[in-house]
């Protein structure tokens, strides 16, 4: 009988105060975003896909060492070194899987010349397989740039990089 | 002719909506009640374990985040403290409170999932989307921290990833707040819902002598009365610093396991509470040469980091001969990482004792002599993550 008088109780007085939270929610700006029209702004430690960096004069940062694609938990780093006129060394291949890639950003943290980095991007879904295979040319960002997207590496290590005068 | 009893087999799963993911329940039904169930499991089984024995130990990191991936840090934090027991490193005092609250974070995610999918299962919609809504507070601490929503990776072999990120403490303050405040809205919605207690009330019931021969672990346990949290008993972390209670239920249906849940976030925000108050200050990873990848800084501008950094992340590190035990509780129950070492820089075997595996086992307890509409409550309650079930 005590249960029945208390479902009574839950039914009559209790529900009512559950329904009331449900429509209270119907003043409240919703939480969703409109997504394509509308995108997140992505927090600065953000892992999208995968930058090669350069110097302010153009030249390519990575050296070619191996130590990204030693630090990948997934082998999707492959690349082959060659040499430049100069004689520094260079990668002549450099392709990430990114198919095989779990955006974990080892290989950011691993690389001792700060010449790869995971950026901001999140959009770029295919339906070729193939086309995930990002070479050298499309992971290098284009020579000219104004702006600069990659504010978080210089705030996150490079400061101590430049005031310690290893800039090159 | 008498009526003679026939019993349909018929299979729930392993795209069932209500399995959350690909569990397969075999049900052996007379009538619409439940003579025998039986769970099988291993359609998502990614050979986890496996993997990580042939990665060195700090790039087998990242599959820790992939087993329960409602829990990362609980499990990444469960590796680290595992592997650190063997190699003898001892983390700054900082790094242990940081790793509470991101811990406790993570109990608060898995939680407000659990509900969000449980109420769900069992009718009331709206639920799910509250509990979502809270859990992206989480998951942008996450981001902010790691830098990805539910594979984190941010608890490190030594310390963590990263610096807490400038705005945490305020960040974590807000999710208290609003947690706190939204957690009255879904005691509103649930507990005193006619409907939701009809059909978790003496539902998948386990006596205390049966939760203990499952060997359950977390919720499922407490749920029965039996005060066991590895919280307490076996503090990690520096848990020992914080003021809790452990959240036990009576009867042990579903529920008391949601009133107990409901507990455990809110003793969960109190730790978290004071675990930014209390952050002491200091590095944000231990001083380990050539074990702790030294801070980035120091591989730019000083020769010996830079060798220690090549050296640590081209061969690992070796650990001494020996195997060692480390439980944590995760929000599932005990979740525990058995490392045996050949001494060699890989894992000779990594074990992982599943705390969603092991309380699924209890599966057919719950369910046999009840009605087919109560499988789906049971398996809600047990909260179960189909990735660290099947590894
Ligand atoms: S990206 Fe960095 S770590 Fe990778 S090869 Fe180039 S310099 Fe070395
Ligand atoms: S993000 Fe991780 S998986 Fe991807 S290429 Fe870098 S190290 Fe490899």
């Amino acid at each position: 009988m005590n249960e029945v008088a208390r479902a009574f109780i839950n039914v009559l007085f209790k529900m009512p105060k559950g329904l009331y939270v449900t429509f209270k929610h119907i003043f409240k700006k919703p939480m969703t975003l409109d997504y394509p029209h509308e995108k997140r702004t992505m927090p600065p430690r953000y892992r999208g896909r995968h930058y090669l960096e350069r110097y302010d004069d153009s030249t390519e940062r990575c050296v070619c060492c191996g130590l990204c694609a030693a630090a990948c938990p997934a082998d999707a780093i492959y690349m082959e070194p060659t040499e430049t006129e100069k004689g520094e060394r260079q990668a002549k291949v450099y392709e990430i899987n990114l198919i095989r890639c779990i955006f974990c950003g080892f290989c950011e943290e691993a690389c001792p010349e700060e010449a790869i980095f995971l950026g901001h991007e999140y959009e770029f879904s295919s339906d070729d397989r193939d086309s995930f295979i990002y070479v050298k040319e499309q992971l290098l960002v284009p020579q000219t740039r104004t702006d600069n997207p990659f504010k978080r590496i210089f705030r996150r290590t490079r400061r101590a990089h430049l005031t310690a005068g290893s800039g090159k | 002719m008498a009526t003679e009893s026939k019993t349909i087999t018929i299979n729930m799963g392993p795209q069932h909506p209500a399995t959350h993911g690909v569990l397969r329940v075999v049900l052996e039904l007379e009538g619409e009640t439940v003579v025998k169930a039986r769970p099988v499991v291993g359609y998502l089984h990614t050979g986890i374990e496996r993997t990580m024995e042939s990665k060195l130990y700090h790039k087998a990191l990242p599959c820790t985040d992939r087993m329960d991936y409602l829990a990362p840090m609980s499990n990444n934090l469960g590796y680290c403290l595992a592997v650190e027991k063997l190699m003898g490193i001892e983390v700054p005092e900082k790094v242990k409170w940081a790793r509470v609250c991101l811990a406790e974070l993570t109990r608060i995610n898995s939680h407000l999932v659990w509900l969000g999918t449980h109420a769900l299962d069992l009718g009331a919609m709206s639920m799910l989307l509250y509990t979502f809504r809270e859990r992206e507070l989480v998951l942008d601490i996450y981001e902010a921290c790691g830098g990805q929503r539910m594979m984190s990776s941010y608890i490190r072999i030594g310390g963590l990833a990263h610096e807490l990120p400038d705005d945490f403490d305020t960040r974590v303050r807000e999710l208290i707040t609003t947690v706190r405040e939204r957690m009255l809205d879904y005691e509103d919605l649930l507990t005193n819902n006619q409907i939701f207690i009809n059909r978790t009330k003496d539902v998948a019931v386990i006596s205390a002598e049966d939760a203990i021969n499952f060997s359950l672990t977390g919720p499922m346990l407490r749920g029965c009365g039996i005060n066991y949290d590895v919280r307490k008993a076996q503090p990690y972390s520096g848990y020992e610093n914080f003021d809790f209670e452990v959240a036990l239920g009576k009867k042990g249906d579903a529920y008391d396991r949601y009133l107990l849940r409901l507990k455990e976030m809110r003793e969960s925000l109190k730790i978290c509470q004071q675990a930014i108050d209390g952050m002491p200050e200091g590095p944000f990873r231990a001083h380990v040469p050539g074990v702790v990848l030294p801070p980035k800084e120091d591989v730019l501008t000083k020769m010996e980091s830079l060798i220690f950094h090549f050296k640590i992340i081209t061969d690992g590190f070796k650990t001494p001969f020996g195997a060692v035990y480390q439980a944590i509780e995760s929000p599932k129950g005990e979740i525990g990482f058995y490392i045996s070492s050949d001494g060699s820089n890989k894992p000779h075997r990594v074990r992982v004792r599943p705390p969603a595996f092991i309380n699924l086992a209890c599966l057919p307890k719950l369910v046999e002599g009840s009605l087919l509409s109560d499988v789906i409550c049971a398996i809600g309650t047990i909260d179960i993550v189909l990735g660290e079930v099947d590894r």
